[in-house]
């Protein structure tokens, strides 16, 4: 089945998440995706499958869950303010966010699902031991009920 | 002057792509209510099915988190500005 929407970021990029989530290995990483997202243009109807969206700047945060980062991950509300300041200040948004999933498939979870908003998207990158693999994209469905999987395409060029 | 609240991005689907919208309200709760009810595709994404905030959303007056102050029952004057941030948390189990 072909993904509903698809999330662009260069190679280089997508390399800097992966190596994030080597670097905090065994504990999960997290930070934020800034970048454009077509359906913001004024004047433009909402359509998520439509738009397009690119990654075009990260924001590396640290992981506030002190109990049990290797299975968790937080940001506080200033970590998320931060986020948008630093997106803002590049004239981009915070169209997502990524963390990696240590020892464990790039697939949300229940707890992931509880705790997302939809129009963001989430990357997930596995990490096993220590060495990261698959990275997936995901978009919280309408109802809330499951994530619908996004399409990452690497960009192996700056965008123009 | 009404209270305005301010609409964070990935719910501007929900609201129209508004980003901010005015109410008459004495409370962040009324003021919530009358926005998840002129809009109420955005209930679900701010309050679970049994009516309380989620865990994750973060609700301020005047950058003030009501959680330090009154809650839901926090009074709000005209002019006041509430904005909704969410807290990112999730994990692999």
């Amino acid at each position: 089945m072909a993904d509903e929407t698809t999330l662009w970021i260069s190679h280089h990029l997508a390399e800097k998440i992966r190596e994030h989530g080597a670097e905090t290995y065994p504990h999960e990483c997290c930070g934020a995706l800034l970048g454009r997202d077509s359906s913001l243009v004024a004047g433009t109807n909402y359509d998520a499958q439509a738009a397009s969206r690119e990654i075009l700047s990260l924001f590396p945060l640290i992981n506030r869950r002190d109990d049990s980062p290797r299975n968790r991950f937080s940001l506080t509300a200033d970590d998320v303010r931060d986020a948008e300041k630093a997106a803002s200040a590049q004239g981009l948004e915070v169209v997502g966010w990524y963390h990696s999933h240590p020892d464990h498939p790039a697939r949300p979870s229940e707890y992931d699902r509880d705790h997302a908003w939809p129009w963001y998207s989430y990357i997930i990158v596995s990490v096993q031991h220590g060495a990261p693999q698959d990275m997936t994209s995901w978009r919280l469905n309408d109802d809330r009920r499951e994530f619908s999987h996004e399409g990452i395409e690497i960009r192996h060029r700056a965008a123009v | 002057m009404p209270v305005k609240v301010m609409i964070p991005t990935p719910l501007r689907p929900y609201a129209g792509k508004r980003d901010s919208a005015e109410f008459k309200a004495a409370t962040v709760g009324e003021a919530l209510t009358h926005l998840t009810t002129q809009f109420t595709d955005l209930r679900k994404h701010l309050f679970t099915e049994d009516g309380k905030l989620r865990s994750f959303v973060n609700v301020y007056v005047n950058d003030e988190d009501i959680r330090y102050l009154a809650s839901e029952n926090t009074p709000t004057k005209d002019g006041d500005t509430i904005s909704i941030i969410p807290s990112i948390a999730g994990g692999c189990r």
